[in-house]
């Protein structure tokens, strides 16, 4: 059996998530001999640390009963530092600006040896270059399949299970909640600042919606995929970006009597990286509705392979990780 | 489908109507003739210019009727518009002058649009319109639409476009 010792830094929905699976997955875990320790937490109030592992089913009530897991008045980043432990999982908030605590928090991880599994988009939109170097010259792991499509296997899908192809292109919806948005508003004929609202009373949408629905969610995925898969070395200011706000009900009408629907489409070929509304055709692969995401890889060898799946939610994101974490240390 | 064609007439009278006719009887729709009254080609023939629209399944009877009446045919070119395109544009798409949109595309010569539909629900809100493309080819209706994308950034509007695969 093999131990490893995690932190989780960012314990909100996705960490959360994290909590929850790797208690749901003890076992499976074992069976593949692995026993994962969560030695640390963190969120933005302070953090609790437990040598021996933490009770993660005691953690995750506290969390949801106070707002809070914190103990102890320490960082992550200063768990990061002192901690002893092998794997940092990294779960807080996408900053594309500036790569904020999460872009801190990863140089930190590879500055210390350990290794680094994260669902955090901005430090890879920003820094992709920079992070791979860190880490390789740091011999630490580093997998972030959860950034792109959620629990959609993408990366580790192109990396791996088509490993030989050449990737052509990849084209596909990147965003759930500009997939939920356009296809409320052709299902109701309503404006898109209806459908916007109805989104954010589900949870669906953010109250402050900008990076979904202005495409830099979009684009901060399709600079991860730029760089990870086509080997480009390129950020997320090189992709150019179009979102769904000027969309009309109209427009989805006058689609749908040619036979089409609209979508916001992101795509890689070449040296085009572009998140824009697009005309898929109905019943195209593509085209599918609700907060799914989907991505269609064309490759040489292969042809086109289309997968669809959940873009986000709490468990969803947290099974990329999981796998992640697995692929990183199965024996 | 649109023809061009290049054909020689005898210096005699009545030749023109004879060249005309197979074309009107297999219901080809004329576009244009260059008739070149003065020019005669070394066999002493008036060289003629025909562009007409015609189902391509009679192409082949208008060429072997045109031969029979006496009138050589030296060139056939066909402009097929194989490949149809759809687009939608949001903006103000009527004061930003439609027609001369619409006229881009048709002056490429290798492009058209064949179908405009508008919908303007308010006066000062957005309109929304679909445009049909025909093309000769893939990668003209490609080079079209691309066309269409740069007048679209001059006059701020929205153009959506196909997914790479319906274009390639
Ligand atoms: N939600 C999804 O479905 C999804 C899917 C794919 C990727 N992602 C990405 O995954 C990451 C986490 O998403 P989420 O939905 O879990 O966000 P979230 O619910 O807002 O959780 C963020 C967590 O980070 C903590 N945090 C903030 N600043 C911190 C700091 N300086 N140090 C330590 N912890 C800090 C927050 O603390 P408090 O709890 O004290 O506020 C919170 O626990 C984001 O980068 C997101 O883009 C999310």
């Amino acid at each position: 059996m093999r131990t490893i010792r995690a932190s989780i830094i960012g314990f909100g929905s996705v960490g959360q998530g994290v909590a929850e699976v790797f208690l749901q997955k003890r076992e499976e875990l074992e069976n593949i001999g692995l026993d994962l320790k969560v030695v640390a937490i963190a969120d933005s109030r302070g953090a609790e640390i437990n040598n021996e592992g933490i009770d993660l089913s005691e953690i995750i009530a506290r969390k949801r009963e106070t707002g809070t897991i914190a103990s102890r008045q320490i960082t992550g980043v200063e768990i990061i530092r002192n901690v002893e432990h092998d794997l940092v999982i990294e779960t807080t908030p996408t900053d594309v600006e500036t790569g904020g605590v999460g872009l801190e928090n990863m140089l930190a991880a590879f500055g210390h040896g350990r290794d680094v599994v994260t669902s955090n988009k901005g430090p890879l939109a920003l820094k992709y270059r920079e992070l791979m170097d860190v880490a390789r010259e740091a011999g630490s792991g580093f997998r972030f399949e959860a950034t792109v499509g959620g629990a959609m296997p993408i990366l580790n899908l192109a990396h791996d299970t088509l490993a030989g192809n050449k990737i052509i292109s990849i084209e596909g919806i990147l965003n759930g909640t500009c997939n939920y948005i356009l296809s409320r508003m052709m299902e109701e004929q309503a404006s898109y600042e209806q459908m916007l609202a109805e989104s954010q009373e589900l949870g669906i949408a953010e109250t402050d919606p900008t990076n979904d629905v202005e495409g830099s969610d979009t684009a901060c995925k399709l600079v991860i995929l730029a760089n990870s898969i086509f080997g480009m070395d390129v950020n997320y200011n090189d992709v150019d970006v179009t979102g769904i706000t000027k969309i009309t009900p109209e427009a989805l009408i006058l689609a749908n009597d040619e036979g089409y629907t609209i979508k916001l489409i992101g795509e890689v070929k070449d040296d085009l990286i572009r998140a824009s509304p697009r005309l898929v055709p109905i019943g195209h692969p593509l085209a599918v509705g609700g907060t799914l995401n989907v991505a269609s890889i064309q490759t040489d060898l292969a042809g086109t392979v289309t997968i669809t799946g959940r873009g986000a939610g709490s468990i969803e994101t947290a099974s990329a990780i999981l796998s992640d974490v697995v692929s990183l240390y199965r024996p | 489908m649109r023809v061009s064609m290049d054909i020689e007439l005898k210096d005699i009278p009545g030749q023109l109507l004879s060249a005309l006719n197979p074309i009107s009887e297999l219901k080809g729709n004329l576009k244009s003739i260059v008739h070149h009254h003065e020019k005669r080609t070394p066999r002493g023939t008036i060289p003629l210019q025909l562009v007409f629209e015609a189902d391509p399944e009679c192409l082949d009877a208008i060429i072997s009727k045109l031969e029979k009446n006496g009138v050589d045919v030296t060139r056939v070119d066909e402009k097929r518009f194989v490949e149809h395109g759809a687009v939608i544009l949001i903006g103000h798409i009527v004061h930003t002058d439609v027609e001369d949109t619409i006229e881009t595309i048709d002056n490429t010569g290798f492009a058209e649009v064949v179908d405009i539909r508008l919908s303007m629900p308010h006066i000062d809100t957005s309109s929304s319109a679909s445009l049909k493309i025909d093309a000769i080819g893939k990668k003209e209706l490609h080079d079209a639409i691309t066309i269409l994308r740069d007048i679209a950034v001059k006059k701020d509007l929205l153009v959506i476009e196909p997914i790479r695969a319906e274009l390639s």
